[in-house]
């Protein structure tokens, strides 16, 4: 049993401290979402630079095959500071998503080199969160595929240059490759609370391409989601981690009736409930990381009751520091009330609390 | 002991429902069950109606503009308020500042103030929140010097909700040092037109515009202006925070304007084919709240028959609030999950958004202040343990 970093994934959590630090200081919040295209630019850029892009591609692939402990040294820093990128969605999900066809090796080039970005289509109109939930059609044979639905939501889709969605052949569920700017596909976009920009299609006789064998994708998709899932579970362990340090300041410094408000014991109680609901997010991250080589129905366990109980400690800390704050914390000006909101939407990104306690009871029903 | 109306009271509730019928446009819906104020133009518009009919003033005595109603026809108002998707009375003139004026305030006061609350011709803001002065009230530092007519106000507030809208403010300002705190304290009537005031916004989570900082550079305002005794505006100002709980009563009685959002969300929305609503895990949840909302009506139905018997109320207003806020935030958070993944889309980057967005999201963001202003929950707390409990 071991719950340390290697010297290698020490320095990854260092260098996206550094990122997260010189490009998006908790400082004035509002000053950089004014300058939201270009500094998500920079920040794709040297994320490219770093490698990082390149990481959790398969050496199979033509990546660096870097673990899910690797990413999460990286998604904690991504977190303590906030940084809106769609790191996990291009550069986690996708990957296994398309992982081992050829017909996807020069999506896997453009995605590890930071020249092309691709997100996954994989939650339809009245299917919740359920990733068995197809009802968009896929047609054709070999190479030759048209597809037509619906996808309603696409994690960090808004700026993809490729989309990943499941369609339904007469074999079943299965992955297909369709270009964001194919004849047919109508993309519309949307900026959420915590400035990440998502996207939902509309498919009307696309061109597509199959990836992976036909009928056979479920297992695939839901492998694929338990990694993204895993990373955003790091993500809001490191902004549990920073809004909780924050709070902690301002009871330090912050004065009423004449004395520090930390000196009132209802507010360390507080405190100290939110120390422990980042204990226990952190232990259940990487619980869930550590699980993620399991064989399904362990995993999709291990994996959903993560995802469970850190969404509740998250929006708990999340909205203690708000509270704790008072008005400030409810000002946008603060990084506070950022921090609840990343938290707020990391809870329902890839399945809210109620979609995962179901899976955690269910899972042979609710999988594939 | 009897939850029944008398026939003049089902007579009253018949008349109030119609009233509201043709008063309440319908694309008000949304937002008044998210538990959002609606714009200023449509609250003034809704204030107007009110006052046209008479009702412009419910809470008020006869001889300052109010209908003389009861309690329990107070609570048939704004439960048929309620049940017919209106906003609730904007409180800050209404419920804060008037009753001060008709209590503490100079005839001359009264006759210049009152009316221009009831018909909306006034707008009022609360200058109360000091960047240093926010649970600690008693701690504020905006000054008031006597200078021949008029007191010259300088200082900064925080917090000054719809001050960019506002014709008037009230503020509490220090007139005198004193050894205690709360002494020397004095509220003034203030033109927002006034020289020397400026009004910076303050950015909100839930990227609403509503509250600012207001900063008072020498202030002119007429000695006449000031209510009641100069250094006794600390105990008027108690009085105003005691009605802002009260407030919440009539919050609270539109609590179920927000269940009725969640649910028709959870209609709309399916889940592997089956409605939301018809899941257990969510009819659960929102059975869980509707049977708290029900707890929750009843206390206040019973702080309502001790106003009409004039039995003081003790901090029941202060539990009220803490009930109310607990349950607005749950509901919120509740319609959030409703949405489902929709919910992260907040603002179409072109063309248009989900039908009940953003209302729903921005309630669940705008509800976390609910527990922090008008005295936070941890105050609150504070407040029940010193006047309920004795400790």
């Amino acid at each position: 049993m071991n719950f340390e970093y290697s010297d290698e994934q020490r320095m990854l959590a260092d260098s996206a401290n550094r990122l997260g630090a010189d490009l998006w200081p908790s400082s004035d919040r509002l000053k950089l979402l004014e300058r939201f295209d270009d500094l998500t630019a920079r920040t794709a850029a040297q994320m490219a630079e770093l490698g990082w892009l390149m990481l959790p591609i398969a050496e199979d692939d033509g990546g660096l095959g870097g673990s899910a402990v690797d990413v999460m040294a990286i998604m904690e820093g991504v977190g303590r500071h906030l940084i809106p990128t769609s790191y996990v969605a291009n550069a986690v999900l996708v990957p296994a998503l398309v992982s081992g066809d050829p017909a996807a090796a020069d999506l896997l080039a453009a995605i590890g080199e930071g020249s092309a970005k691709a997100a996954a289509g994989l939650l339809e109109p009245d299917g919740g969160y359920d990733l068995g939930w197809v009802e968009c059609a896929a047609t054709g044979s070999g190479t030759e595929w048209t597809l037509t639905g619906e996808k309603l939501h696409v994690e960090d889709g808004a700026d993809a240059d490729w989309f990943v969605v499941t369609a339904k052949t007469d074999a079943g569920i299965s992955l297909f490759l369709v270009r964001a700017d194919a004849p047919g596909l109508t993309v519309s976009r949307f900026r959420a609370i915590d400035q990440h920009r998502h996207a939902r299609l509309k498919l009307d006789g696309v061109t597509a391409v199959l990836i992976g064998e036909a009928g056979a994708a479920l297992p695939k998709v839901e492998l694929a989601v338990d990694k993204a899932i895993c990373a955003h579970l790091a993500e809001a362990v490191g902004s549990m981690e920073a809004a909780l340090a924050a709070t902690l300041d301002y009871l330090r410094t912050r004065k009423q009736f004449g004395v520090a408000i930390g000196s009132f014991q209802s507010l360390q109680h507080r405190a100290v409930d939110m120390g422990i609901a980042l204990e226990e997010a952190r232990s259940m991250s990487y619980r869930a990381t550590l699980s993620l080589g399991l064989p399904a129905a362990e995993r999709r366990r291990v994996v959903s009751a993560a995802k469970a109980r850190v969404g509740q400690c998250g929006l708990y800390v999340g909205r203690q520091a708000v509270q704790l704050h008072g008005g400030v914390g409810f000002s946008d000006e603060l990084i506070i009330s950022h921090h609840l909101k990343r938290q707020m939407m990391l809870d329902c990104a890839y399945g809210s609390v109620e979609h995962h306690v179901a899976r955690f009871v269910a899972p042979q029903v609710l999988g594939a | 002991m009897d939850l029944d109306f008398t026939p003049a009271e089902l007579a009253f509730r018949d008349e109030v429902r119609a009233f509201f019928a043709k008063t309440v446009p319908a694309e008000w819906l949304t937002r008044v069950r998210a538990g959002l104020r609606l714009e200023p133009a449509e609250l003034i518009a809704y204030q107007k109606a009110l006052a046209a009919k008479g009702w412009g003033a419910p809470t008020w005595p006869v001889e300052y503009g109010g209908p003389g109603w009861t309690p329990a026809q107070n609570y048939i108002f704004e439960s048929e308020s309620a049940r017919a998707g209106a906003p609730i009375q904007f409180h800050q003139g209404l419920e804060l500042i008037g009753p001060i004026i008709f209590t503490y305030g100079s005839q001359e006061l009264k006759d210049r103030y009152l009316p221009g609350i009831i018909n909306a011709d006034d707008w009022w803001c609360q200058g109360y929140s000091e960047p240093g002065a926010g649970s600690d009230l008693a701690s504020l530092r905006t000054t008031a010097v006597r200078d021949g007519d008029h007191y010259v106000l300088n200082g900064q507030k925080m917090w000054t909700s719809y001050a960019q809208v506002a014709s008037h403010m009230f503020v509490l300002a220090r007139t005198s040092q004193e050894p205690k705190r709360q002494q020397g304290i004095s509220l003034l009537l203030v033109d927002m037109k006034t020289p020397g005031i400026a009004i910076r916004k303050i950015e909100t989570m839930d990227e609403k515009y509503t509250t600012n900082e207001v900063f008072l550079d020498d202030v002119r305002v007429p000695v006449t202006n000031l209510v009641g005794t100069e250094g006794k505006g600390w105990e008027y100002g108690k009085v105003l925070l005691d009605r802002e709980r009260m407030v919440c009563s009539a919050t609270a009685i539109h609590l179920p304007q927000v269940l009725d959002g969640v649910r028709d969300a959870a209609r709309a929305r399916k889940i592997g084919g089956v409605p939301l609503i018809e899941t257990p895990a969510f009819a659960a949840q929102l059975a869980q709240l509707e049977i708290e909302a029900m707890a929750l009506e009843t206390m206040v139905l019973r702080l309502l028959a001790d106003l009409a018997s004039g039995a003081d109320s003790g901090p029941r207003g202060s539990m009220v609030k803490l009930r109310w806020s607990d349950l607005y935030q749950r509901a919120t958070a509740l319609w959030m999950d409703a949405l489902g993944p929709e919910a992260a889309h907040f603002r179409a980057l072109e063309g248009e958004g989900p039908a009940d967005m953003p209302y729903g999201m921005q309630g669940a963001l705008y509800s976390r202040v609910t527990s922090i202003y008008g005295g936070s929950s941890e105050i609150q707390h504070n407040i029940i343990a010193r006047r309920a409990l004795g400790l």
